[in-house]
């Protein structure tokens, strides 16, 4: 009895990047490959062949997981996480290995899977549910739970066509939330919907976590799994790079992350966007330490190869354990920017930074009117030291304790104790807006 | 061995263990390259019956919602058809002169079977595309697909066996006793359906073409079909082209639904039938069957990255 919940041995899966090629949108495409294919064929005899078509999006992945543990699966975009969770769902077959799961197994890679926007919202919750793998008259025991979890009990008879994407994300949730598997597999599917669904998602996670079920929890929110894992491992171009307990692998995925910034200064001459410099107050030229408080500047160059139609450029800070502290986009603020196809520098002056101490990184990305032109991400990172950011002379060592410190101002009703706070008079400069 | 062992004990735990209550034996499935060709798991159809319930069911729903006549289409299209062919083959051709139950009944005894038929072949052709987003997203028998896209004709064809009963009452005709006999053709008729569907899905997966060579292949299907003509007009012409009637039996097998459809104007309207050449439609079935299903089941395995 004590053998593992799911045993994956040396499984492997190999992809033709040219597949999608066969499939043929068009008959006048199937002709032109049709008389192509002698000639391909010629090339796969002369010993030519295509030998860079296929990729191992998998290669020798080992590992096991334990009755009632749940193991995040971390690693970057592209790493063969989704490959591996469509592998255990049995969605696709692997190339190679073997895999052996104990117990009944449940595999959510999207909310919401089978919908269909003609039928109601009672009509979908059977559905989804069939889909998922509940018996009918499971369904029905659960009907009214699922739909109080959803919180859309007046549109049960709407066709979901018309509800909003909220709408349709609780529902699919609730839904799902309601599977009693042995083993649940999930990917990313926190990925959706507001903050306040993104929390109810959590606590239902939680609760499946903490019920003794095994769960494989694929994230890249790392706060995340930080919170609902039990171990983690870290999946690097198809291959198992660790796995160990959830803090030394997060830290791990973490400083690989930071290891592609460097401190301070992000240079890229074969890319539009040059360079990124953070910028002390002081001037004391490129720096990777700003002080609470103090003022910074974030200084992009770009030199596009030919004039961008309404160009802006986009800063996103993130913070140590991959949560995103917020984005700022010039284009909100600062319409003249336009390019002639010269080198510009465009500065970005935090008047006081706010954030609380502890080490960030930094992406920049260069926008068009329509898309994306050149992305650094990220760009560089920094740390935030301690300072008098209330210019009180008292400072703050919140480490890790929220994101940011807010602009407030205290008062009281009571006069004397009002001008014993305000003791020391508040400087101009840290009540200006942070931009 | 190993595999089918604990597949076995998978499927009577799925069925039966309560979910998320430590069952006493523990599931167990194993996963791993299964090349070569593969026979239907049953076993694991019968195990998701209510999937392919639920599938049909949002196939019939989904398909009249938003229509202005809503399921009565299902019996105008055979109908119009028919008419069309009465007017056609029966008027103009003359061949109603040479028949003894009246033309439409004739035409829409065969018709029932055809359009289901070509109903099932186009959607169950289809559907694996149409389902791609489940495909890439969820496991079940992959079969289970075009198997829904049948059923849901199925329910079309309950509702033309109505108009063919107010034909018969409108013309005062009293089907014979082997009218007991339909459920079993249809079984033949639902088997080729399963077969072509599978395959064309299969094929329509990896070769978008297909998609515009369906209703191609089924329009040529149908015109060779004894649909909008009897049988007899098919012995009339090889008579005049003098060729050898033991041919009919390569025909009927090569298109059992020739079987199939002369096959209904006998249970229904009591027309001949040779025995024989309904043993080698029935038997082309079973084999269509097959070919369509092992083909899918073979190609199954890649569904989900190519899709």
């Amino acid at each position: 009895m004590n053998s593992p919940a799911i045993q994956v041995d040396a499984i492997g899966k190999q992809y033709q990047l040219g597949l999608r090629e066969k499939a043929n949108e068009t008959l006048r495409e199937a002709l032109v490959e049709m008389a192509k294919a002698p000639l391909k064929r010629l090339r796969h005899l002369s010993g030519q062949s295509d030998e860079g078509s296929t990729f191992w999006a998998l290669r020798d992945v080992n590992f096991d997981v334990p009755e009632g543990e749940v193991l995040g699966i971390i690693g970057h975009n592209g790493a063969g996480k989704s490959t591996l969770l469509k592998i255990l769902s049995r969605i696709t077959e692997p190339t190679e290995g073997r895999a052996v799961i104990r117990g009944r197994v449940a595999s959510l890679l999207e909310v919401g899977t089978g919908f269909h926007v003609e039928l109601s919202g009672r009509e979908n919750v059977f559905l989804n549910g069939a889909i998922l793998g509940m018996s009918k008259a499971e369904i029905t025991r659960k009907f009214d739970e699922i739909v109080a979890f959803s919180g859309v009990e007046k549109f049960l008879d709407t066709p979901i066509k018309r509800y909003s994407s909220g709408m349709k994300v609780r529902l699919a949730f609730a839904v799902a939330a309601h599977l009693e598997p042995e083993i649940l597999i999930i990917d990313e599917v926190l990925a959706v919907g507001d903050q306040e669904f993104q929390n109810r998602c959590l606590g239902k996670m939680h609760d499946v976590a903490r019920s003794g079920r095994t769960v494989l929890f694929v994230s890249h929110n790392m706060a995340a799994v930080e919170s609902l894992c039990t171990s983690a491992m870290l999946l690097k171009a198809g291959k198992v790079l660790s796995i160990g307990t959830v803090r030394e692998i997060v830290g791990q995925y973490l400083s690989g992350i930071n290891a592609g910034a460097a401190a301070g200064r992000y240079e890229n001459p074969d890319s539009p966007l040059r360079e990124v410099r953070l910028v002390a107050s002081d001037d004391r030229g490129v720096t990777d330490t700003v002080v609470c408080g103090q003022p910074a500047t974030v200084q992009v160059v770009i030199r596009p190869e030919m004039p961008i139609s309404d160009p802006a450029v986009r800063l996103v800070v993130v913070s140590h354990n991959g949560q995103r502290i917020f984005t700022c986009n010039s284009r909100f603020q600062y319409q003249r920017l336009a390019t002639t196809g010269q080198e510009l520098e465009l500065h970005c002056l935090f008047e006081g930074v706010r954030l609380v101490p502890g080490d960030y990184t930094l992406s920049a990305t260069l926008l068009s009117a329509s898309q994306e032109l050149a992305v650094a991400e990220p760009a560089i990172r920094f740390s935030v030291a301690p300072g008098d950011i209330y210019g009180t002379g008292r400072i703050p060592q919140q480490v890790g304790k929220g994101v940011y410190f807010p602009h407030v101002t205290w008062s009281s009703t009571n006069a004397s104790a009002d001008s014993l706070m305000n003791d020391e008079s508040v400087p101009s400069n840290s009540l200006s807006k942070v931009s | 061995m190993e595999t089918s062992v604990t597949q076995l004990e998978e499927r009577t735990n799925l069925v039966t263990a309560p979910p998320a209550v430590p069952p006493q034996s523990i599931a167990e499935t194993v996963i791993e390259p299964k090349p070569g060709w593969r026979a239907i798991d049953f076993a694991e159809l019968w195990q998701y019956r209510e999937l392919v319930f639920f599938l049909t069911w949002r196939d019939v729903k989904v398909r009249y919602k938003q229509t202005v006549m809503g399921a009565a289409w299902a019996v105008i299209q055979p109908l119009l058809t028919s008419l069309v062919f009465v007017v056609l083959f029966g008027m103009m051709a003359g061949m109603r002169e040479r028949t003894n139950v009246p033309y439409l009944a004739l035409v829409f005894a065969g018709q029932m079977a055809w359009q289901f038929f070509q109903g099932a072949v186009t959607t169950s052709g289809q559907s694996l595309v149409t389902s791609a987003n489940l495909i890439s997203k969820v496991y079940f028998p992959r079969m289970i697909v075009p198997l829904a896209a049948v059923g849901a004709g199925l329910v079309d064809f309950v509702m033309s066996l109505g108009v063919m009963a107010i034909i018969l009452v409108f013309y005062g005709i009293v089907p014979p006793i082997q009218v007991v006999m339909l459920p079993i053709l249809l079984l033949g008729v639902v088997m080729t359906a399963v077969g072509v569907g599978s395959l064309l899905a299969a094929l329509t997966v990896a070769y978008r073409d297909f998609r515009y060579v369906v209703p191609f292949l089924v329009q040529m299907w149908m015109l060779s079909t004894p649909v909008g003509y009897q049988m007899e007009e098919v012995y009339r012409l090889l008579d005049k082209a003098g060729i050898d009637q033991s041919w009919l039996g390569l025909y009927f097998t090569l298109n059992p639904m020739a079987g199939f459809v002369q096959g209904f104007r006998w249970c229904i309207l009591g027309e001949t039938l040779d025995p024989l050449y309904m043993f080698a439609s029935g038997c082309s079935a079973i084999v269509v069957l097959i070919i369509g299903s092992v083909y899918f089941r073979r190609v199954e395995r890649r569904f989900a990255d190519i899709v």
